[in-house]
């Protein structure tokens, strides 16, 4: 009766017992991710999938699987040793898990209890306990023995029997494993394990039966407390890697990071005080980044006329030799005017601009609190500038000679380096601005606070007394945390009255019409450049908006979130950037996309310590 | 008069090397002008941070009483008041001659009054002052109840800020010691004041509050019964402390939380098989004891947990499992290491302040993991060197380690095949009898309780130990002030009788004197009495000796079982001595000493009526040996108990509902014939 747990539609239910079966099967499939998701996040389950289930197609013939392939039972003979039988898990387990962790309950020890809980590689024969051959790792019920690659074990822990939950833990940063009984960890079974190690059970008598939990039910052994202490050992490392000699040179890196990233989304107030009050010099005449940053909050609010309008005033050449670029903004435009935002459209239509307006002033990054709306959104959005960012980490293949990747005990230098662009990107760069809230904060509207801050602390050995008696942490990277409120009031009041095109006729005419001049504007691109997918594609999603009577709600809708503003914005700034000499990306993304990409590296390679370093963690 | 001249050269020694600054701030504290001496003030608070050398200065010139004067005043400005309370905190900082001189001057006092002042920086700076003074070991924690009003005082202060938080919640942890500043605090509402504390903002507060928990738990029920009720924010506080324990808090933290939650369960508020026992704090204590730690987080954990675990066998079988504890704790003995000696002198010198902890603390938790389980014994001693290090430990100099050895070895002697085995394969009993020689009364009741399972019968170590000359010690030992030390005495000499050879029957009761017998056979504690009465009985066991024993000393104890049986003692006293007395009648001669006795036989008569059956089987067996048909004279005795109406009440026993005590009688019945007949001629009346 084994059914097939990843396609529980393929079963015809034919009575109602039968269909309720399904259903808790998609309950129990549902909390499986949910618990994998949350234990393993760092994994990619496209490259690595995680371990579900035994696999029918890995085991030896005397093991029977049942219940999903999750219940093994003993179908041999059982006279002597050479009738043993071992299953292994459908996949290795991912080195991006970093501590791994699964549970076997055992429902029957059958005649001799002769169970082997454990680990192997692929290929390794199963007609064996594990833990007998090389490659293999097994804690046996019958004497309690750990056996390390050798048919004799070595004492390690109590028997087990029937009604024991035994666990088996993999530490995949020190590459070690322990077990545990009924929730007791009984201490480190094996070190030096290799990396791509699959969950193996081997019984060897009749009448034995185990039940697997890779995830589908709560262990009972708290592994997530020990992912705790796992995560906060990493940190801690990360936290206290060096910062190399010279510390002024350090400072200064902070500081013209930190510069460069304001001056980048053209935060010029706060970019001049920085300056001044670092002594640096900024390489954009004010005047040029007051621009941009008129231009880009024109884009943020939704008027999209007026930003190419403006564009096409202050940078003259640059739409003309950007055809696309135009073009991405003349959809945006459009699909402004079916939102009501556009200033062409608004003029006609009835909504107050003040409404309008009031998107907030500064464009949002990596982790901004809208972001955080659904968890599959934050995914997206969160990782768009990284990769959209990316740039090939040339410096890291450098830093890493050839061969280091397949060489295991190198990996702990990966980490190094890492640690040290988390360090880089992460760490100081918020400590630079949590240590001063008041500092930069607020910033923008008065500038003249920058310089008042500067008061020096005589006590010393008075450890408490400058310090009121609440000190709220400071919450910011951004200037977000203040804006947050407002937009979401905006968003509220236009959910409330929502129509298309703000409900003016005659904005839903010019709509139309400049819908029509769009098409055309298409046609002739292609004539021109050839056909561009992603333009037909971007076009139909736009004009697929007129399809639905409320295209907020229809499936196309989300091109209607003043989100989708950003991309829009952040490719427009690049682009004038670029006519300047400067920099598409600020060095501060870049570094946040070598980061991430140098801990997916680090994931291939089998280097756990990626899986307790999200450089989201450092963001926010 | 005497002191003044003795400490004048001194003074004079020290104040030549007093520069001149430090005179001219004592100075400036004595301007007329209150701005400057404000001024002054602070300069002086300036001048003394971190400075060792000027906070010493300072005070020889005579600072703190002028400080705290400027204080006291009303007539001070607040500023200045802060300021020298500021300035007395940092003076407080420096050695603990300094704390010896500012508690000299009075300062607690002085500073518990200022508490009394509204002003908030004021206060806090009081407290903190205050905080450093008590937390001092040279500080007599007696001064903060002095003043019954102080601790109400301090309570209400607790909402006031963050900072008194932390220094109030601190100085309660540090100065409660006692039971009794325990119920001090909890009468003023130490637990519902601090509680809240437990999930504030500081980790300062947090942490000291915690602290503040675990000792006012510790050994404490009616604080542990309160706790388990309390809600923090709507959750149970043992949940709170449980997340304290997480991994990923500080281990000082999770340390902390683990012992309250211990004292807790050792209490009684919470039950030994309750989750957050067995998942959480448990296996937090066995991760306290791990090699990652630092020394001092080892000690504490291994001692914790043997506290812990103590009264509980399946907490010792799952801590026996749990990471390898056994071999872990094999670990605490490698201290100072070989590498450490050479490498690193500082390292050395901590290694050796903590050895004997160490060693102490993993004695501990092997004599609270053997305590109960044959298997973790065997595990224990099977431990690397594991015998020989007790061995060692219980001739070493340091008193605590000595007395933790003694217990660990207590705790395996109690498992018969170590006796047999390894207690003999090393001698162990040499070493004890060493300690036993001189040693304080707690490590004598820990090794002669040890010596007790030693002399058992089955021991290979009995013979040896016989030789050393171990009656002499065990007889002084019941003559012992302290009722531990008499019951271990006389119970190893009652086991070093049981089954004894003459010869050492008769050395035991001459050594002991019967003088001191019978002084232990009205002995106020029920234990050391129960312990005599068990060597009498071993000692009057094999008819021979029973004779012998009898005929030197039969009056005495004649007239000793007479007392106990008239006297008010429990059923198993009573039952002890009947068993005494049928011992006696057990032997050639000795039986006459009781059928002469009617007075004795009336007892005996008495006691197979009673309604307490085990009394009436040991009356009964000594009435089975007085007519046992095979010895001389059984004829007499017989007719004698007929007459007394002994078959009437050995006739209603064979029909009692006891299967025993019906066997018993019986059994009796049969070696007298006639009293058969009698039987045969009632059963119908009985019947009837």
């Amino acid at each position: 009766m084994a059914s097939q747990p990843s396609d529980p539609n393929k079963t015809t239910p034919k009575s109602q017992q039968l269909f309720s079966c399904d259903l808790a099967l998609s309950e129990q499939e549902k909390e499986l991710n949910q618990r994998l998701r949350s234990l393993y996040p760092a994994v990619n389950e496209q490259e690595t999938p995680l371990p579900r289930s035994w696999s029918p197609k890995d085991k030896f013939s005397y093991i029977g699987l049942s219940q999903n392939n999750l219940r093994v039972h003993y179908k041999g003979h059982g006279k002597t040793p050479k009738d043993a039988a071992s299953v292994r898990a459908t996949h290795p387990i991912p080195a991006a898990c970093g501590v791994y962790y699964f549970e076997v309950k055992i429902i029957s020890k059958g005649r001799d209890g002769y169970m082997g809980i454990g680990l192997s590689a692929q290929g390794v024969n199963m007609n064996r306990l594990p833990g007998w051959d090389k490659h293999s790792y097994g804690y046996h019920g019958d004497d309690g023995h750990s056996f390390c690659s050798s048919g004799t074990g070595q004492p390690y822990g109590p028997t087990f029997t029937t009604g024991d939950v035994i666990g088996c833990c993999v530490n995949l940063i020190n590459n070690t494993c322990f077990y545990t009984k009924n929730g007791h960890s009984l201490g480190i079974a094996f070190t030096d394990l290799p990396p791509n190690l699959y969950p193996t059970v081997g019984l060897q008598t009749p009448g034995e039966v185990v039940d697997a939990n890779f995830g589908q039910h709560p262990f009972v052994f708290d592994i997530e407390d020990y992912m705790r202490e796992w995560r906060t050992k990493i940190q801690a490392q990360i936290d206290r890697f060096p910062i190399g000699e010279r510390e002024g040179e350090w400072q200064a890196m902070i500081q013209k990071m930190v510069a460069s990233y304001l001056v980048h989304h053209s935060y010029c107030a706060t970019a001049e005080a920085f300056a001044k009050s670092t002594d640096q010099a900024v390489h954009e005449e004010l005047a040029s980044i007051k621009n941009r940053q008129k231009i880009q909050k024109l884009v943020l609010s939704g008027r999209m006329g007026e930003a190419i309008e403006t564009t096409q005033q202050l940078y003259p050449s640059l739409l003309e030799r950007n055809p696309d670029l135009l073009f991405m903004l003349k959809v945006r435009q459009f699909i402004e005017m079916v939102n009501g935002t556009d200033s062409e459209v608004r003029c006609l239509g009835g909504r107050s601009p003040k409404s309008q307006d009031s998107y907030p002033g500064s464009p949002r990054l990596f982790n901004s609190p809208v972001h955080k709306a659904s968890s599959s959104q934050t995914y997206q959005t969160s990782t768009y500038y990284i990769h959209k960012f990316f740039f090939l980490p040339a410096w890291v293949k450098k830093t890493l000679p050839e061969g280091y990747y397949k060489k295991r005990d190198k990996t702990t230098q990966v980490s190094i380096t890492v640690s040290f662009v988390l360090k880089l990107i992460g760490t100081p760069v918020l400590t630079q601005l949590s240590t001063g809230p008041k500092k930069y904060r607020f910033l923008v509207p008065i500038p003249s606070h920058c310089t008042a801050q500067n008061n020096t602390e005589v006590e010393m050995e008075v450890d408490h007394f400058s310090n009121g008696v609440s000190e709220s942490s400071s919450n910011g990277f951004l200037n977000g945390s203040s804006t947050h409120g407002i937009d979401l009031e905006e968003l509220d009041s236009a959910q409330s009255k929502r129509q298309l095109c703000g409900g003016s006729q005659a904005a839903i005419e010019r709509m139309i019409q400049f819908g029509r001049e769009l098409q055309s504007m298409s046609e002739n691109l292609r004539r021109e450049r050839g056909k561009n997918s992603a333009n037909k594609k971007m076009l139909k999603d736009a004009f697929s908006l007129l399809a639905y009577s409320d295209p907020w709600s229809s499936p196309v809708g989300y091109q209607l979130d003043s989100i989708q503003r950003e991309p829009v914005c952040s490719t427009l700034n690049s682009a004038i950037l670029e006519t300047h000499n400067l920099p598409k990306q600020p060095p501060l993304a870049l570094a946040v996309g070598q980061a991430a990409q140098c801990l997916s590296l680090m994931a291939r390679t089998g280097s756990g310590s990626c899986a307790f370093a999200s450089v989201d963690d450092y963001l926010h | 008069m005497m002191a003044c001249l003795l400490e004048a050269p001194l003074r004079i020694s020290v104040l030549s090397e007093v520069t001149a600054t430090s005179r001219h701030y004592v100075d400036r504290l004595f301007d007329p002008d209150p701005q400057n001496v404000l001024q002054g003030v602070i300069d002086m608070k300036n001048a003394v941070i971190g400075n060792n050398r000027q906070k010493a200065n300072l005070i020889v010139l005579g600072a703190v009483p002028r400080l705290l004067y400027l204080l006291q005043q009303s007539s001070s400005s607040l500023e200045l008041r802060t300021e020298c309370a500021v300035v007395l905190g940092s003076l407080a900082m420096g050695t603990e001659n300094n704390i010896k001189s500012l508690v000299d001057c009075h300062i607690i006092p002085a500073l518990l009054q200022g508490l009394l002042c509204s002003d908030l920086i004021f206060i806090e700076a009081c407290l903190r002052c205050l905080r450093t003074v008590f937390i001092s070991p040279v500080t007599p924690v007696q001064l903060l109840y002095t003043d019954p009003t102080v601790i109400p005082h301090l309570m209400s202060l607790l909402s006031r800020s963050q900072h008194t938080q932390e220094y109030i919640t601190q100085i309660f942890a540090h100065c409660c010691k006692t039971p009794e500043h325990q119920t001090v605090l909890f009468n003023h509402g130490a637990i519902q004041n601090i509680a809240p504390l437990l999930i504030s903002p500081s980790f300062k507060v947090r942490m000291q509050a915690l602290k503040c928990f675990s000792v006012l738990a510790y050994e404490n029920a009616q604080v542990s019964m309160t706790l388990v009720n309390v809600l923090v924010d709507g959750e149970q506080l043992s949940q709170v402390f449980v997340r304290m324990m997480q991994r990923d808090k500080p281990i000082e933290m999770q340390l902390t939380a683990a012992k309250c939650l211990t004292y807790m369960c050792r209490a009684g508020a919470i039950r030994t098989d309750d989750n957050c026992i067995v998942l959480k704090t448990l296996p937090c204590l066995v991760r306290m004891c791990s090699k990652e730690r630092l020394l001092e987080e080892r000690v504490e954990g291994a001692e914790t947990l043997a506290y812990l675990m103590e009264p509980d066998i399946e907490l010792q079988r799952i801590a026996s499992v749990t990471d390898h504890l056994v071999s872990m704790l094999a670990d605490y003995f490698k201290y100072p290491s070989s590498v450490s000696a050479i490498t690193d002198i500082k390292r050395l010198d901590h290694d050796l302040k903590h050895a004997h902890e160490l060693r102490q603390a993993a004695f501990k938790l092997y004599a609270s993991l053997g305590s109960n389980d044959e298997d973790i014994r065997k595990k224990i001693t099977e431990t690397e060197n594991m015998m020989d290090r007790i061995v060692s430990g219980l001739s070493e100099s340091s008193i605590k380690v000595r007395l933790a050895a003694v217990r660990c070895l207590h705790s395996l002697s109690r498992s018969v095949q170590q006796l047999r085995t390894s207690f003999h394969d090393h001698a162990v009993w040499k070493p004890l009898m060493k300690l036993l020689q001189n040693a304080p009364d707690e490590v004598l009741v820990m090794a002669s309780s040890t010596l007790c399972n030693l002399l058992l019968e089955f021991s290979p170590s009995k013979e040896p130990i016989l030789e050393s000359g171990v009656i002499e010690l065990l007889c002084s030992l019941t003559q012992s002030d302290s009722p531990a030390l008499r019951v271990n005495g006389i119970w190893a000499l009652m086991n070093m009788a049981f089954q004894a050879d003459q010869k050492v029957k008769v050395e035991i009761v001459r050594a002991l004197g019967t003088e001191q017998l019978f002084r232990l056979l009205s002995d106020p504690d029920t234990n050391v009495l129960m312990k005599t009465l068990g060597l009498l009985r071993n000692l009057l066991s094999t008819r021979p000796h029973i004779d012998q024993v009898m005929s030197s000393h039969g009056k005495q104890i004649m007239q000793a079982v007479t007392l106990i049986l008239e006297g008010e003692h429990s059923i198993e006293v009573k039952e002890q001595t009947l068993c005494i007395l049928a011992n006696i009648a057990d032997g050639n001669t000795a039986k006459e000493l009781i059928m002469t006795n009617d007075d004795m036989l009336q007892k005996i008569k008495y006691y197979m009526g009673h309604s307490n059956v085990k009394l009436q089987l040991a009356a009964t067996f000594c009435i089975s040996n007085l007519i046992w048909n095979e010895e001389d004279g059984s004829q007499e005795r017989q007719d004698k108990l007929r007459d007394m109406g002994f078959v009437d009440i050995l006739h209603k026993l064979t029909q009692a509902s006891d299967p025993n005590l019906c066997d018993r009688a019986k059994t009796a019945m049969q070696h007298t014939p006639w009293w058969i007949e009698a039987l045969m001629l009632w059963t119908p009346f009985g019947e009837s």
